[in-house]
């Protein structure tokens, strides 16, 4: 699998959670994703990119274009040095929230994404890695 | 700090959301639309999102809160131009705006909101409901 382009952003500000869909929009758009699949990567991408900023106190996104022979796809890698998830089960369950929110973020983006991976340990921050391809 | 322009026509506010809003931007216009429906008396509300290429659970909590309290105030909240792209997504995210009425477009929002504030009118001028 090949990777055609590679670029990092931070996630400080609720600005840099506008400039993640931006940039997720260009990204899908180089990718060829059609209008629907545009919308529901850079949805997952804002719910995410919140997350890491709301509960990880900030973090970056790494974002790859992907080739996987003739499939073309879209990989986002959200990391914050947060807190960290005690209970990741919990966590993707739709309704659950620490922060005040719906608690649909998480699960909400999993739904909106073919692959999805996500790391974390309490004190160690938190890794989600999803893929959506064309 | 930038704001989203709040318009007043009759007894309804208009808003139209033209920008990508960050979720400061999207508090502070739940804030100004609270307080502009207490200073106008407005009976309606109307809130364009045909430029938005994305609503996320927040903005879409947003709107489902704007409902609520201009609900409280005795006000009827109505969301029109939905992009069909930004309605699959939000289904699938899980986020259905319960509480949310919504039209197609301005004009049939409009009409939604004219047609709910008719027949209090026609009480209040002593006449029957028709």
């Amino acid at each position: 699998m090949a990777v055609r382009r590679h670029e990092t952003r931070p996630i400080r500000s609720a600005e840099d959670v506008v400039a993640v869909r931006r940039a997720v929009r260009e990204g899908s758009i180089a990718a060829g994703f059609s209008l629907v699949d545009q919308t529901k990567i850079v949805t997952a991408a804002s719910e995410l990119a919140r997350n890491a900023l709301t509960y990880g106190g900030g973090g970056t996104l790494a974002l790859e274009l992907l080739n996987d022979g003739a499939r073309r796809g879209l990989r986002l890698v959200f990391e914050d040095q947060g807190p960290g998830i005690a209970d990741v089960e919990l966590a993707l369950r739709d309704g659950f929230t620490t922060g005040g929110g719906l608690g649909l973020g998480l699960g909400g983006a999993r739904r909106l994404v073919n692959e999805f991976s996500i790391e974390s340990a309490p004190g160690k921050g938190t890794r989600v890695a999803v893929v959506r391809w064309k | 700090m930038e704001r989203i322009p709040i318009l007043k026509m009759g007894e309804c506010l208009l808003v139209s959301i033209q920008v990508d809003m960050h979720d400061r931007l999207a508090v502070a216009l739940h804030d100004d639309l609270t307080s502009k429906i207490a200073s106008t008396r407005a009976r309606g509300v109307l809130i364009d999102i045909s430029s938005l290429d994305v609503v996320d659970s927040f903005i879409g909590r947003m709107l489902g809160n704007i409902a609520s309290m201009a609900r409280v105030l005795d006000a009827q909240t109505v969301v029109v131009g939905m992009r069909p792209a930004v309605a699959i997504t939000l289904v699938e995210l899980g986020l259905a705006l319960p509480g949310v009425r919504t039209a197609l477009d301005v004009e049939k929002g409009m009409a939604m909101i004219q047609g709910a504030l008719a027949p209090r009118e026609r009480r209040s001028n002593g006449r029957p409901p028709a």
